[in-house]
């Protein structure tokens, strides 16, 4: 187990040498293959969002009505839906969808959870109890169900849905940041500093935001996978992105159950894209901590 | 004790009260006020400036803000009352009243099936650690992690009936008439949501056994001949399981956002259903009503497994 050491020495150094990042690649191939396998993937889909117009044979909405709830072919790869839309196309689309809403949310909640994790763990005191129980206030209403209350406030929409997934998420997460503020504050390299007489914002920047950069790299990659599901979830309720814009969760959605029946790749799709997202982006989130910050391990997921 | 239950109880004011101010902020942050509401839904009522203030003045909301909260949450304190239906008009507390008892009857079956799985194959899984046997009960754990329910819900609905023509059973009939066929409706989808549940219970309990079989007292167990049988079931599970327990409280929000999906999916008339309906009506009395009672309930159910925690675990009464 002394490899694990790595983690408790920060990752300041770590991004400075190109030496560590090589190193820590093949310690992630070598060690945690399912993690390195998750990683591929994991890029695979950000090259699909990204270059969706380029790997889609068929627009998002381009519809092809003689050639509807066609099955699995040559011509098209995973069939078509009820208006003869090509789903591999669609699919391709909806990556990219899933990637913008996926990374935006899940960045901001990382700077939310930063910004109030950092300053409730530093300073403690009477501060930290209130900011505390406003976040135990926040996280007893149910992600879905603020989302739904939420999407009903300001209506559907892509920057609507980042903006709560973000706030949602930043606030949850507050409290992993938190705690390892908690730890780092107590090391001697933070006393000494503040004997010294370091300000206090330097003693932030400098001292314990490197130091807890390991938790918050895991925490965005659970975040980014917890981000695509409940966005699925979302648009699979209707009250996502609104149509025709392509998501995976909205080709699941009710308008198109009575076609499933007879075209069943219609279902399974979409179904297995999110599936195989998620599963790969958390092999890799948990590889990452495994290897980056082993105090996290064992802390459990949440799902819908 | 006591005082563990005194702070525990004590923590929950706060929690309660700013649980509140949010629903409170939502209801503010509503598109189109309550006056224009009540202007539009009834038609004996001119929109003149003169009515508008009056309506104004009978609701309070000529008040500030913080007066507003006092009589919103007292009205609810004292009298129960979280307003009417805009659509349907009848009190939103009797509407989800109704509907309660359905979408607990599902989270309890849920939560039933997940620990029946999750906890002896966690515990399978820490007993014979790096076997194939444990790599299979994690890989599956964490696919379990990342397979939507919705995705598997309309899977259940649409694969059996396309190959068997067997489609899961819908039909609510009220459960004393029967019983058997009351909770067969809910089968499906109670499986479907403890399946993600089991998934993290799975991997949590199988983290804490692996803890527990490290400590001196299983080795002493060991050492004086004990059938592993036994050392597994009486010295590390009881000591393993204790926090798994906490875990029924992060079920709680996990289990009313799956509700809402899977009632959708099986027509399930519970909670969720409510809320869907309540947001494609904009029906906001029926949206923040939910909002709050379920806040409220997750906030209970953690105290109760806080309490019940301290109680079985008498190392954390303590620290807290």
């Amino acid at each position: 187990m002394a490899e694990l050491a790595f983690g408790n020495n920060g990752l300041g150094g770590f991004f400075k040498s190109d030496g560590k990042i090589s190193k820590f690649l093949r310690r992630l191939v070598v060690e945690k293959p399912l993690g390195a396998f998750g990683a591929a993937i994991f890029i695979l889909f950000l090259f699909t969002g990204i270059f969706a117009n380029l790997i889609a044979p068929y627009g998002y909405n381009e519809m092809n009505p003689i050639d509807r709830l066609q099955a699995p072919s040559l011509e098209y790869l995973l069939g078509t839906d009820q208006i003869g839309r090509d789903v591999f196309s669609r699919i391709v689309h909806g990556a990219r969808t899933s990637l913008i809403i996926g990374l935006s949310a899940a960045f901001i909640s990382i700077l939310i959870s930063t910004f109030i994790g950092v300053t409730s763990g530093f300073f403690r005191g009477m501060f930290d109890m209130i900011v505390q129980r406003m976040v135990d206030a926040w996280m007893s209403f149910p992600d879905l169900v603020v989302i739904i209350v939420a999407v009903s406030v300001f209506g559907p929409g892509m920057w609507q849905v980042i903006l709560v997934l973000s706030l949602l998420y930043g606030i949850a997460g507050s409290r992993i940041v938190r705690s390892a503020v908690l730890t780092v504050k107590e090391n001697d390299y933070v006393h000494a500093a503040e004997s010294i007489g370091v300000s206090v914002p330097r003693i932030l920047l400098r001292h314990i935001l490197p130091n807890i950069m390991a938790p918050l790299i895991v925490l965005f990659t659970t975040r980014l996978a917890a981000v695509i599901l409940v966005e699925a979830a979302l648009s699979f309720l209707g009250l996502g992105v609104p149509p025709p814009s392509p998501s995976w969760g909205g080709m699941l959605s009710f308008e198109g159950r009575s076609y499933m029946f007879q075209a069943p790749w219609l279902a399974i799709m979409p179904g297995l894209a999110i599936t195989i997202v998620v599963y790969n982006i958390n092999m890799f989130g948990d590889a990452l901590r495994d290897l980056l910050d082993p105090r996290m391990r064992g802390s459990g997921g949440k799902n819908i | 004790m006591k005082r563990y239950l005194l702070r525990r109880l004590l923590a929950v004011i706060p929690t309660l009260f700013f649980a509140s101010v949010i629903v409170f902020l939502v209801i503010r942050l509503l598109p189109g006020d309550a006056v224009d509401l009540i202007i539009k839904s009834s038609p004996f009522i001119e929109n003149t400036e003169q009515m508008r203030a009056q309506i104004e003045a009978d609701l309070g909301l000529d008040k500030p803000i913080h007066l507003q909260y006092v009589y919103w949450i007292t009205n609810i304190i004292v009298r129960g009352d979280l307003g009417k239906s805009l659509i349907r008009e009848t009190p939103v507390r009797e509407e989800i009243a109704e509907r309660i008892p359905i979408t607990i009857t599902m989270g309890l079956l849920a939560v039933f099936f997940a620990l029946l799985i999750a906890i002896p194959v966690g515990v399978y899984s820490a007993v014979r650690q790096d076997t194939l046997g444990d790599y299979v009960g994690r890989s599956v754990a964490i696919l379990g992690l990342a397979i939507p329910s919705f995705w598997l819900g309309t899977m259940v609905v649409i694969l059996p009936a396309i190959w068997w023509g067997w489609s899961p059973p819908t039909r609510l009939a009220p459960f004393m008439d029967a019983p058997l066929q009351y909770l067969s409706v809910f089968l499906t989808p109670a499986v479907i949501l403890g399946a993600s549940l089991a998934a993290v219970t799975m991997r949590m309990t199988r983290t804490m056994m692996l803890e527990v079989l490290r400590q001196d007292y299983i080795r002493t167990a060991r050492a004086k001949g004990l059938r592993e049988w036994l050392v597994v079931t009486r010295h590390a599970m009881r000591n393993a399981l204790i926090p798994v327990i906490t875990l029924v409280g992060l079920f709680v929000p996990i289990v009313i956002g799956g509700t809402v999906i899977l009632e959708r999916i099986f027509d399930i008339p519970g909670i969720g259903q409510l809320l869907l309906l309540g947001v494609q009506d904009r029906d906001y009395p029926v949206i923040t009503g939910i909002f709050l009672v379920v806040g409220v309930f997750v906030i209970f159910v953690n105290l109760l497994v806080d309490l019940s925690y301290g109680f079985l675990d008498p190392k954390v009464r303590g620290e807290g």
